[in-house]
C-alpha cells in the first residue's frame, strides 16, 4: 500500500515536469491570453524592507488610478532573480534595486530607459542622476543614495582626524592606553573588500577604470595593475598587518560594526546601514568624510544609488512608466522609504523635508560630496573578486607590485 | 543473502485468463488514499494544461496527456503489477536525473549566459528601445490617452497640449492634427474633447502594449508616451536593417552586423553591442575548458587537494563516528541513549549556519579557537592551516551521520559471531578486525561512496568557510582550499557575469570524474560483497 501511494505521489511530478518542458520551449511568445488577465495590474519587486514601506503608496496609487498594485518581496539575489524571471516572462513590471546593476540589466534587455522632464531631473540630486545614466540614457529613477564615511566614537576620539596618518596615531595612542584594541574597523576579511577599501585606494592615487570624453567609464582603460595602483597599494601595505596594523584581515563584514559598537575601536568606516546598530549600542558618535592620506588625493567613496526600474518584459509597461516616472518622482514616497531605512533621499525635496529631524543626513551628504558613482558597466563584475583578494594578500604582507599586477592581468583577461 | 523480491510480485499476478475483482485485498483507507492521490494527479494535470495551451506548447501538452493517461491506466487496472512498482522510480529518475543531465548537456553547447539569454528578435527589440532618446531641445507634453471608439477596442489617440502655445492636438500613427474644442486643466492635461473618449488609468493599462508601441510621427522624431500622463518627442538612434542583417545608427551611420557564430552584432572594428542572443557554439565551451591555461595550470594541484578533501572528510568522519559508535555499543556504558542524543546534535543543526559560525571561530583576532588556546594562528590565511580548518569543520559536521549509520549496522551484526571468535581465542582487536569490520564494511561501503561523491562536490563546505582561500598573491583565481566545484564556479560566474554554457561544460567534466571514481569504487564493493556475503 505504501509503495503504491508513493508511486502516485511520484506520478504527480510528471505533469509538473511536462509543464516545465513546455514553459522552456517557447517562453518568448508567451504573452497573448495570459497577458489580458494580468493587465490592469502592476507588479513591483523590492527587497523585504522596501516592500513593506512601499505597500501604502502602492495601494494609494492603485486606488487613485483604478488598478491593482501588487508588491512582492524578494529577499535574496534580487538581480539574478529579476533577470532570470524577466527572460521567462514571469518578472515584475517595476523593479527596485541598486544602480550598479544597470550594465548587466541592459545587456540582458531587462530594463527600459525612462524619459524624465527637465523639471523632474532638476529635482534629483545631480550625482544620483549621473549614476543612473548609462550610455547617455537614464535607466531609472533614483530615490536614495548611500556612501561610506568615517564614524567616530567621540568619547574615545573627540577630534575628527584630518588625515589617515592622524587617525592611525590617535588609534595607536588609544591602543597603548588600553582604551581600544584596534586602530580602525574597516572590513577586509580573507578575500578583501574592494568597495570599502576604495576611498583609501583613490586617495593614494589609484583608479579602477578611466573615463572617456563623455564622462562614462571606459572599460579599455583599466587602472588596476598600472603604476598608480602599485603606488597606492604600497601606501595601503604600510597600514597593513606588517605595517601599522590599521587594516587587518581578521576584521570582516561580520565583525567590523560590532568591533566599533563593542568599543574595541574608536573608528569605523561604513555606510548609513551601520547607524542603527551604533545608536542601539548607545555610543556617542560623529560622522565625517573618510580622511585622505597626508598630501594625497581626496578619499572619495563610491556612491550607491537605490533605483526604481521599468522592466522591459513587464506586462504593463505603460502603467509601470507612469508609476516610475510620474509617481516615484514625488517626495512623499521617498520620505516613506527613508523612514523604512535611513539612507539619504535622492530627491532634493524629500531630503530637505527630513534633514531637520535627522542631523546625520547632512553629514552623510557632506561625506559623499565627492563620491563617484559605483561603475555600472558590466565589466565591473570582473573587478570585485581579484581586486579584493589582492587587497587581502597585500594587507597580509604580500609584495604590492607583484600582487596587484597579477590581479590586473586576471581582470583584463576576463574582460576580453 | 538471498533476496525475496520476486516473491510477492509473482503471487500478486492475476491468474491467466481470469479477470480479477479490481480492489482485491485493499482496505477501505487504502482505496480512499488511492482515489485522492489519483484525483490529485488529474487535478495537477488539468492545472498544468492551462499554461501549456496558453503558450501553445503542444509537445508539452501531448506529453502531459500521455503520461497522465498511462499513469491512470496503470493504477486503475489490476494488471501490470511490476510496472506499478517500477513507475515511481522511473518517474523520479526522469525528473531528477535524466532531465537535468540532458538539459545541462544541451546548455553546454550554447553561449547561454549574461548578455546572451534571449533570442535574436529580443536582442533587436532591446537595442532599439534602449536607443530611443528625447530629441534635443524638444518639448514634453501633458498626455491623455483617448479613443474615438470603444475604450476597450477603439483606435488609440494621444491628446497632447503644447506647453507653450496651449494648443491641443490629437495624434495617432498617421500624425498630429489640431483640435479646438477641448477642456484643459491648468497643468495642460486634456480632460474632455469632442468626439474622443478619454481612457482612465485602469482602461488604459489594459491596453498597455498598444500605448507603449504608439509613436506619433512628427518632424525629426515621434511623440511617444512616458507613462500615461506625459509624452515626449523621441527618436530611435538605432534600427535593425533587414537587408544587411545589421543594426544601423541613424545619427552616425555606423553599422553592427549580426554574427551568428558569437550571437552578437559586431562592428567592422570588432566592437560588439552588449545585447546579444543565445546561439549554439558547438564544442567551444569544452575546448575552452581543456585549452585555457588558467584551468589546466592549477588543475592537477586542485584535483589532488579535491581528492584529499573528499577522502579526508569521508574517512575522518567515518573513523571518528565508528569509534564513538563502538564505544557506545558496549552494554557496560551507562546512559547510552543520552550520549547518543547529545552526539547527534551537530547533525541536527543547519550546516549552512554552522559553517558560518565555524568560520568566525577561526578568526585570527576575535575567534574562539585562538582565544581559547591562547594562539595567534591566521587559520584561513595559510594554506596548511586553512586545509586543516576546513577538514576539522567537516569532521564536526559529518561524524554524527557516520555514528548513526555505524550504530545501526553494528546492531545488525549478531553478537554470537564475536562471542564465537572469542571462544576460538581471538582478542578484542582481532575479533573487531576480522569479524566486525568486514561485516560493517559490507553495509557501509555504498554509504561511504556516496559520502565521498557528495564531499567531492561539497560546495558549501568551502564556499562558506574559506571561500577557496588563501590565494597566492599572484593568482586570485585559484586558492589552496579550492575544490574543482568552487574553482569552476569562480571561473564561470566570478569574472564577467554568469556564463551558464561554460559552467555546464565544466560540470560535465566534473560529472565524468566523479562518475569514474564511483564506478571503480562500486566495482570493488561488489567484489568485496562476494567475499563476505
Amino acid at each position: 500500500m505504501r509503495l503504491r501511494a508513493l508511486g502516485v505521489v511520484a506520478a504527480m511530478t510528471i505533469p509538473l515536469l511536462a509543464a516545465g518542458c513546455g514553459g522552456s520551449d517557447d517562453s518568448p511568445s508567451a504573452t497573448s491570453p495570459s497577458a489580458d488577465k494580468k493587465a490592469g495590474e502592476l507588479l513591483i519587486w523590492a527587497d523585504d524592507k522596501r516592500a513593506a514601506a512601499l505597500k501604502p503608496f502602492a495601494d494609494k496609487f492603485g486606488s487613485e488610478n483604478g488598478v491593482t498594485v501588487k508588491i512582492q518581496a524578494i529577499s535574496k539575489d534580487q538581480q539574478t532573480t529579476f533577470v532570470t524571471a524577466s527572460q521567462q516572462g514571469s518578472g515584475p513590471d517595476v523593479m527596485v534595486g541598486a544602480h550598479d546593476w544597470i550594465g548587466n540589466l541592459v545587456q540582458n534587455g531587462a530594463i527600459d530607459p525612462v524619459q524624465l522632464s527637465g523639471e523632474q531631473k532638476s529635482g534629483i540630486a545631480e550625482n544620483a542622476l549621473k549614476a543612473v545614466t548609462f550610455n547617455g540614457q537614464t535607466y531609472g529613477v533614483p530615490y536614495a543614495t548611500e556612501n561610506l564615511a568615517l564614524i567616530r566614537n567621540t568619547d574615545l576620539a573627540p577630534e575628527a582626524p584630518a588625515t589617515i596618518e592622524d587617525l592611525v596615531s590617535t588609534g595607536q595612542k588609544l591602543k597603548t592606553a588600553k582604551k581600544a584594541s584596534e586602530i580602525l574597523a574597516l572590513q577586509v576579511g580573507q578575500t578583501g573588500d574592494a568597495y570599502h577599501l576604495y576611498p583609501l585606494y583613490a586617495s593614494a592615487g589609484g583608479y579602477l577604470f578611466g573615463t572617456n570624453a563623455s564622462g562614462d567609464y571606459d572599460a579599455k582603460d583599466l587602472g588596476v595593475g598600472k603604476p598608480e595602483s602599485v603606488a597606492a597599494f604600497k601606501k595601503i601595505a604600510a597600514l597593513g598587518e606588517k605595517g601599522s596594523g590599521a587594516l587587518k584581515r581578521s576584521i570582516t563584514s561580520d565583525n567590523s560594526i560590532s568591533t566599533f559598537t563593542g568599543k574595541k575601536s574608536a573608528f569605523l568606516i561604513s555606510g548609513p546601514w551601520a547607524i542603527t546598530d551604533v545608536k542601539k549600542a548607545g555610543i556617542k558618535y560623529d560622522i565625517t568624510p573618510v580622511p585622505a592620506f597626508a598630501g594625497g588625493k581626496p578619499a572619495t567613496p563610491f556612491l550607491g544609488v537605490q533605483t526604481f526600474y521599468v522592466a522591459s518584459k513587464g506586462k504593463n509597461k505603460a502603467l509601470a512608466q507612469e508609476f516610475v516616472t510620474n509617481y516615484v518622482t514625488t517626495p512623499e514616497l521617498a520620505v516613506a522609504l527613508y523612514n523604512a531605512e535611513p539612507r539619504p533621499p535622492a530627491l532634493t525635496a524629500a531630503f530637505d523635508q527630513v534633514k531637520g529631524s535627522d542631523p546625520d543626513l547632512a553629514k552623510w551628504q557632506d561625506a559623499g560630496k565627492n563620491a563617484i558613482p559605483l561603475p555600472a558597466i558590466p565589466e565591473m563584475a570582473a573587478i570585485w573578486d581579484p581586486f579584493g583578494k589582492a587587497e587581502a594578500a597585500i594587507i597580509g604582507g604580500a609584495d604590492p607590485a607583484k600582487t596587484i599586477e597579477a590581479a590586473g592581468k586576471t581582470i583584463s583577461s576576463s574582460i576580453k | 543473502m538471498v533476496t525475496q523480491l520476486g516473491g510477492p510480485a509473482t503471487r500478486a499476478l492475476p491468474a491467466p485468463g481470469k479477470s480479477e475483482p479490481p480492489e482485491r485485498g485493499t482496505s477501505l483507507t487504502g482505496r480512499i488514499v488511492k482515489i485522492v492521490l489519483l484525483g490529485l494527479v488529474v487535478a495537477i494535470a488539468i492545472w498544468a494544461a492551462f499554461p501549456l495551451v496558453a503558450n501553445e506548447a503542444w509537445i508539452g501538452l501531448g506529453l502531459l496527456v500521455a503520461t497522465t493517461a498511462v499513469l491512470l491506466r496503470l493504477y486503475l487496472t489490476p494488471r501490470h503489477i511490476p510496472a506499478k512498482y517500477l513507475a515511481p522510480g522511473t518517474v523520479l529518475l526522469i525528473a531528477f536525473q535524466i532531465f537535468p543531465v540532458l538539459y545541462t548537456a544541451s546548455t553546454a553547447f550554447t553561449n547561454y549566459g549574461d548578455g546572451h539569454r534571449g533570442n535574436k528578435d529580443e536582442a533587436v527589440v532591446a537595442i532599439e528601445s534602449a536607443s530611443v532618446t528625447q530629441v534635443p531641445g524638444s518639448l514634453q507634453y501633458a498626455l491623455s490617452v483617448a479613443t474615438t471608439g470603444d475604450p476597450a477596442t477603439g483606435p488609440l489617440v494621444f491628446l497632447i497640449t503644447d506647453p507653450v502655445t496651449k494648443q491641443v492636438s490629437a495624434g495617432d500613427a498617421d500624425g498630429l492634427k489640431k483640435i479646438d474644442d477641448a477642456t484643459v486643466t491648468g497643468s495642460g492635461k486634456v480632460t474632455a474633447a469632442d468626439g474622443y473618449t478619454i481612457l482612465n488609468a485602469g482602461q488604459a493599462s489594459l491596453r498597455s502594449g498598444e500605448i507603449t508601441a504608439l509613436a506619433v510621427p512628427v518632424d525629426g522624431g515621434a511623440i511617444r508616451s512616458s507613462g500615461l500622463s506625459r509624452a515626449y518627442e523621441g527618436k530611435a538612434g538605432r534600427a535593425y536593417d533587414e537587408s544587411c542583417d545589421c543594426i544601423r545608427d541613424t545619427a552616425t551611420g555606423n553599422t553592427w552586423t549580426a554574427d551568428e557564430t558569437v550571437g552578437a552584432f559586431v562592428a567592422a572594428d570588432g566592437e560588439r553591442l552588449a545585447q546579444g542572443w543565445k546561439v549554439g557554439v558547438g564544442f567551444s565551451n569544452f575546448t575552452r575548458v581543456i585549452t585555457d591555461r588558467s584551468i589546466s595550470g592549477p588543475f592537477l594541484a586542485t584535483l589532488v587537494w579535491n581528492f584529499a578533501f573528499a577522502l579526508g572528510s569521508t574517512g575522518g568522519t567515518f573513523v571518528l563516528g565508528m569509534l564513538v559508535a563502538l564505544a557506545l555499543h558496549s552494554k557496560r556504558v551507562r546512559g547510552r541513549n543520552v550520549y547518543r542524543l547529545l552526539l547527534v546534535l551537530p547533525y541536527a543543526m543547519p550546516a549552512f549556519a554552522m559553517l558560518l559560525v565555524w568560520r568566525d571561530m577561526f578568526n585570527t583576532d576575535f575567534g574562539l579557537i585562538n582565544n581559547l588556546f591562547g594562539l595567534h594562528v591566521n587559520w584561513m590565511g595559510e594554506a596548511g592551516t586553512a586545509r586543516l580548518a576546513v577538514l576539522l569543520v567537516q569532521l564536526w559536521l559529518g561524524y554524527p551521520y557516520m555514528f548513526l549509520v555505524t550504530t545501526g549496522a553494528l546492531q545488525a551484526i549478531p553478537a554470537e559471531l564475536s562471542e564465537a571468535s572469542r571462544i576460538d581465542g581471538a582478542g578484542a582487536w582481532q575479533s573487531f578486525r576480522r569479524i566486525v569490520l568486514p561485516l560493517l564494511m559490507v553495509a557501509l561501503t555504498p554509504l561511504l561512496i556516496s559520502s565521498f561523491a557528495f564531499n567531492f562536490n561539497n560546495f558549501n563546505a568551502i564556499y562558506l568557510t574559506s571561500e577557496g582561500g588563501p590565494f597566492p598573491a599572484d593568482n586570485p583565481m585559484n586558492g589552496a582550499t579550492d575544490l574543482l566545484i568552487t574553482y569552476t564556479y569562480r571561473l564561470a560566474f566570478g569574472g564577467s557575469g554568469a556564463q551558464y554554457g561554460y559552467a555546464a561544460a565544466i560540470s560535465i567534466f566534473i560529472f565524468l570524474i566523479v562518475g569514474l571514481v564511483s564506478a571503480i569504487a562500486f566495482k570493488r564493493t561488489r567484489a568485496q560483497e562476494e567475499v563476505y556475503a
